[in-house]
């Protein structure tokens, strides 16, 4: 088995008395794509938010590609490739949905302190941006605001953005959410595309596409892990059955 | 050339050259003095346009560059330095310092916080000014004559004088727009923008903002030098929280992060001051309905009118 590209020991979240993540341990192994279930205020979005570095972590530790990068900024974790999508869509609206991957590809290649030439006409910034947007199916869209795009072409957007910082594992935090059936279908394909070239944690609680395309999955209860295994193991995981796929065959 | 004719900033700068011919129709001194005043305004509100309207920072301590400014003119003038270029190095060096170091501090917050700090240290400039008994203290110092640039005296002449401003208006007009085309103005703008999505692809706002705001207060500070040439006088009223608060009127008016909408902003409030001025002590109370019309009408300002008419004629934005 190939090891660990980031691994979490024991991270801890509070608000107050209310423990969000309490005592999470896990460990993604490079090139699986590694899916987070749990019911509704499990506390995936918070653990995906201590992961990127928005949010800071009371104790515990998350070590990526052998860097410990508990107390790394969320741009520093990106300069080292680990990049996330949003549950809720984040993006420049304002912005061309090319400015918007030209931007991604910008933040990595070369000094953002230069003030004098235009960086509309820098070419391998533009190309490579079309690249990413050819690859979620958006390049016909490129010119327009990207505040102008349907919900489905935003999730599309969020993780071109997201595969233009050239990062090494992707937090992909609920990309089918409110999509409908046909982007759907689109979006879990092209996520199965992605998964040949990312190592993916995917959180998601659309529970068809997360066994079709999940090497594994774990489980996360009130901020613990509940059960940690291959696709297989957890949908037959009796105590995962009564507490989150609500199988009535259980009961 | 035609993308150029376009330009509304290109028919502002013509209209401007145009202006000292002009003014020999009528009462020429006045008429000069006053338009020169707008311009230096002019440079000062398009350097807060900078951050204000692409950075989305609403700083409340510009003024403090225009004092910074002009007060490199006086102390050096007062010991025998008249020379401008000289004023210029020592009034860009110390505005550096100061927005460095303010910035640093007033970036770490955010919202409210960040308007508050930027106005303590304003303040803290302007009693600092107060308290220089040796330059005027509270009642500034009248300045013998105008800066010699290079030895010679001509900015002596008020034409000279007015076209060297109008000359700095529009070389930082320039180089403004050139920033924020640039790879940092493409980044300044999409903190503004969505400051957790720029995080998100590796940017941390802070390093860029503080750029940012060190090019403001070196542009500022260059219409510091200008406004105590045109003035003949430095005093701790240039940099009061009113002033810094006049600026951002000016931006808003005009039409906040299109440059040039600040530019009509400085011009159009120092008319209207000297306009209803004229007409009434209680001035402001014509300009306040004035201001919250244009808060109302949206971003736009003045600068938005004239592209709204714009697209009226050509069927296109300009931007």
């Amino acid at each position: 088995m190939s090891a660990a590209l980031l691994s979490i020991e024991d991270l801890h979240k509070s608000y107050g008395s209310l423990r969000v993540t309490d005592g999470v341990s896990l460990a993604v192994r490079a090139g699986e794509l590694h899916a987070l279930i749990g019911p509704n205020g499990a506390g995936k979005t918070t653990l995906i938010h201590q992961l990127s570095g928005v949010l800071p972590s009371d104790s515990g530790r998350v070590v990526f590609d052998g860097i410990d990068v508990t107390a790394f900024s969320l741009p520093e974790r990106v300069r080292i490739g680990l990049a996330r999508s949003f549950q809720i869509t984040s993006i420049l609206p304002a912005y061309s949905v090319l400015e918007n991957v030209a931007l991604a590809v910008q933040a990595r290649s070369g000094s953002s302190f230069r003030f004098w030439l235009p960086v509309a006409d820098e070419r391998a910034l533009n190309e490579e941006a079309e690249q990413r947007l050819a690859e979620v199916g958006l390049l016909r869209r490129m010119q327009d605001r990207a505040g102008a795009l349907s919900h489905g072409e935003k999730r599309l957007l969020e993780i071109a953005i997201a595969i233009a910082t050239a990062p090494k594992l992707l937090l992909l935090d609920e990309p089918l959410a409110g999509l409908g059936q046909e982007e759907s279908r689109a979006t879990i394909a092209l996520l199965k595309q992605l998964k040949s070239r990312f190592t993916i944690v995917l959180v998601e609680h659309d529970m068809d596409a997360v066994f079709a395309l999940a090497d594994r999955v774990s489980v996360l209860v009130n901020g613990r892990v509940l059960a940690s295994g291959t696709a297989a193991d957890i949908r037959s995981h009796p105590a995962v059955r009564v507490a989150y796929l609500g199988d009535e065959e259980v009961v | 050339m035609k993308r150029t004719l376009r330009s509304p900033a290109v028919w502002l700068f013509l209209a401007l050259a145009l202006v000292p011919l002009a003014a020999k129709l009528g009462a020429e001194g006045y008429l000069l003095s006053l338009a020169t005043r707008a311009l230096i305004f002019a440079i000062a509100a398009l350097s807060l346009d900078l951050i204000l309207g692409y950075g989305a920072l609403a700083s409340f301590g510009h003024a403090a560059f225009l004092g910074i400014g002009s007060y490199a003119v006086g102390i050096l003038a007062a010991h025998g330095t008249g020379e401008i270029v000289l004023q210029l190095a020592v009034a860009m060096v110390a505005a550096i310092l100061f927005a460095a170091a303010t910035s640093a501090v007033s970036l770490r917050t955010s919202g409210v916080y960040y308007i508050m700090s930027t106005l303590a240290f304003g303040q803290m400039l302007y009693f600092l000014g107060v308290s220089l008994s040796a330059y005027g203290g509270d009642d500034g110092m009248s300045l013998a004559g105008r800066s010699r640039v290079l030895g010679t005296a001509f900015l002596e002449s008020d034409g000279a004088l007015y076209y060297v401003v109008l000359g700095v208006l529009v070389a930082f007009y320039a180089g403004a727009r050139r920033i924020m085309g640039s790879r940092f103005g493409r980044v300044l703008s999409g903190i503004r923008e969505n400051p957790v999505r720029m995080r998100a692809i590796g940017f941390e706002p802070f390093r860029y903002q503080l750029v940012a705001c060190v090019i403001a207060g070196c542009m500022c500070a260059v219409a510091g030098v200008l406004l105590a040439n045109q003035t003949g006088f430095v005093s701790p009223a240039y940099m009061t929280w009113q002033r810094s608060g006049e600026l951002m009127v000016m931006v808003i008016l005009g039409g906040i992060g299109t440059l040039w909408g600040a530019i009509l902003g400085a011009l159009a409030f120092l008319v209207l001051e000297e306009v209803l001025s004229g007409l009434t002590e209680h001035w402001k109370l014509i300009l306040g309905p004035l201001l919250v019309m244009v808060a109302l009408s949206g971003r736009g300002g003045i600068a938005g009118v004239v592209a709204r008419v714009q697209r009226l004629f050509h069927g296109r934005g300009v931007r």
